[in-house]
């Protein structure tokens, strides 16, 4: 095995734990420090057992070290990586940002990470654009889609305080994401929280305007090829029924549509298996990761 | 003889909302000219709120929930313009608008910014109520499918909302669950969480026929202000038939400043006919009522059912098996693609 690449993670709440557990099974990535800011904090505790070097002192303590990570995964909020970014930019530090900061440019593993390895900070959107972007593209690289519309439902139980705050940057980032790394000319965003105990599993719903006389056959095939991309690194990751196709009616706008229902189940590595939409986010963050790190050593190798 | 009221003229407001809840049974197909006829028709009965948006809120246009044939800025401009007393009001919910259609709302003329969320979910409309209330909106929040959970839990819930700006809080019986008593009890555990930092509403539907009932209940234990639809025009089996609560109020001494001869009239000759069919108090309607699922439902229901070969009734037990909120209209498809897979694998 290569020497892996060291890395460091910044947040010590739930999202942060559960990457970490990801990160450790990792043949690429090494996670040696975790960044928090409350000495009571639960997550802290949990990576010093593990093993991880921690720290209650915000990034300044990591900043301050000689021996810095390679990589950064940010699983803080937006305005702390905001702040952040500068000084892993500063220090040579490649990060990747789970935060809707959008300070990197948007990266949906199974659509465009190849055309960003080389960024200093890539960009994750959202959880829910991480469920259904992939699926868009899927659709776009067949048909033209003028325009697609996706609806997320998350179990409220795993619908953090941030999103709560601010469920108007999930649905606009992630519309954006629809129509920029998606291939839509237009995008909409949906999310609903439920309530139900148990709680459910997340599902989305991508809806695809297609060609009246798009080939069916080619847009469900490009579905179920992308679905396997994805469950390669998001094991839980299904459809829930082949892509059904609607003709144009009275209430769709007059256009022909594709439907595509999936359900993402966590990994349950930290995180109880019903919460995908946390689990999709560091699974793909873990991915990222790891491509980042094979190149870099890949450029280490060649000097 | 009721423990609130509106205002020294009003014992309760009523809020018309056939252009927004009616939405719903018209599949968002309203034209330029119905919308115009049934503000001035309400407006000149005395309707002193007219709510006026897609049915699923600002931004609800889309394939989830059926593309407006006009857009709702356009009808809330219209609605604006034709008014001369009532205040048009626009709704809103987290997760499917955003803050900017708000703004343009009242750009074009709304003044009531109601916003609706689960009735667990206040906090995600915190920032709604923030924007709506610096935008000088008068607002209102709506705890939906307020029959699923205890007194208490929604009096937790309004109080959420209040911190946030909200000036009214409603007991929104989204599934026409509720009956009587349970109103009375909601609305008491929120007075007394509230005292009198924000008022109370209702919000009810027909689906077990006792809308006017469970309204006037609401009135009694504190709701000074209640929603309604003329000629029921609301989804699922419809809302509360507002030329019926004004007549009931009448007769109780409840003053809601509607002239019932004219809401009777409009309701008769202008609402009606805008309307594709009456809403009725039919198989499904019942199921919704009996089960506790989301009224707007009930088209999509019907509409899988045909598309899928399967029963409707089916789908919407199952939707209130799966717990489902309000704006997972998708996951009635799912629903019929399970029911249909069982169908194929017993036949």
């Amino acid at each position: 095995m290569s020497k892996r690449v060291s890395a460091a993670i910044v947040g010590s709440g739930n999202i942060g734990t559960d990457l970490l557990y990801k990160l450790l099974r990792s043949e690429f990535v090494e996670p040696r420090w975790m960044v928090g800011i409350d000495p009571a904090s639960e997550g802290l505790a949990r990576a010093a057992k593990l093993g991880l070097e921690t720290t209650a002192d915000g990034v300044d303590w990591l900043l301050a070290r000689d021996d810095r990570p390679d990589l950064v995964f940010e699983a803080t909020s937006a305005s702390v990586h905001r702040a952040n970014a500068p000084c892993y930019a500063e220090a040579g530090i490649r990060a990747v940002d789970l935060t809707p900061a959008a300070v990197g440019p948007y990266v949906v593993p199974p659509v465009n990470l190849g055309e960003h390895l080389d960024a200093p900070n890539v960009n994750l959107i959202t959880c829910g654009g991480q469920a259904t972007i992939p699926m868009v593209h899927a659709v776009s690289r067949v048909v033209p889609v003028p325009y697609a519309e996706i609806v997320a439902s998350v179990a409220s139980v795993s619908a953090g305080p941030g999103t709560r705050a601010n469920i108007d940057e999930f649905t606009k980032t992630t519309g954006r994401g629809i129509e920029v790394i998606g291939g839509a000319e237009h995008g909409k965003a949906i999310i609903i929280l439920n309530p139900a105990e148990p709680p459910m599993i997340m599902r989305d719903t991508i809806f695809c305007a297609v060609p009246a006389d798009a080939d069916t056959d080619a847009v469900a095939d490009s579905v179920h090829r992308m679905v396997a991309d994805i469950a390669g690194y998001v094991p839980g990751y299904r459809l829930l029924a082949d892509p059904q196709f609607d003709p144009p009616s009275e209430t769709s706008g007059g256009l022909a549509r594709v439907s595509i229902f999936v359900e993402v189940e966590g990994a349950g590595d930290f995180l109880p298996p019903y919460s995908g939409n946390l689990d999709i986010m560091t699974a793909a963050a873990t991915k990222v990761g790891e491509e980042i790190a094979r190149t870099l050593a890949t450029a280490t190798a060649t000097v | 003889m009721l423990p609130k009221t509106f205002s020294d003229t009003l014992d309760i407001r009523i809020t018309d909302t056939s252009l927004r809840d009616g939405s719903h049974h018209k599949r968002h197909q309203f034209t330029a000219d119905e919308v115009r006829a049934i503000v001035a028709a309400l407006d000149g009965a005395g309707v002193p709120v007219i709510e006026v948006t897609h049915g699923d809120g600002l931004g609800g246009s889309s394939f989830n929930y059926g593309f407006s044939r006009t857009p709702e800025q356009e009808l809330i401009t219209i609605a604006a313009e034709t008014a001369r007393q009532a205040k048009i009001a626009v709704l809103m919910l987290p997760g499917v608008g955003v803050k900017e259609d708000i703004a343009i709302a009242r750009d074009n003329g709304a003044s009531v910014c109601r916003i609706a969320t689960h009735c667990t979910e206040a906090d995600v409309a915190v920032q709604h109520f923030g924007l709506a209330r610096d935008l000088g909106l008068e607002t209102v929040g709506f705890l939906m499918m307020a029959h699923s959970q205890p007194p208490e839990v929604l009096a937790k819930q309004a109080r959420i909302m209040v911190d946030a700006g909200c000036q009214c809080v409603y007991v929104v019986d989204s599934a026409g669950a509720l009956v009587l008593e349970q109103v009375g009890e909601r609305v008491e555990a929120i007075a007394a969480e509230l005292g009198d930092d924000a008022q109370i509403g209702f919000h009810g539907h027909e689906n077990l026929d006792v809308a006017v009932a469970n309204s006037i209940i609401a009135a009694r234990a504190g709701a000074v202000q209640i929603d309604g639809s003329t000629r029921r025009f609301g989804a699922g089996a419809g809302n509360t038939p507002v030329e019926a609560l004004v007549g009931v109020c009448d007769k109780l001494g409840i003053r809601t400043g509607v002239d019932f001869f004219r809401i009777v009239d409009a309701a008769e000759d202008v609402v009606r006919p805008a309307m594709p069919e009456e809403c009725r108090l039919d198989r499904l309607a019942l199921m919704m009522g009996y089960a506790g699922v989301y009224s707007s439902f009930l088209k999509h229901a019907y509409h899988q059912a045909e598309r899928y070969g399967v029963s409707g009734a089916e789908i919407l037990i199952r939707a209130g098996a799966r717990k489902l909120v309000g704006g997972q209209e998708d996951q009635l498809i799912d629903i019929a693609l399970e029911l249909r897979r069982e169908a194929a694998a017993s036949a």
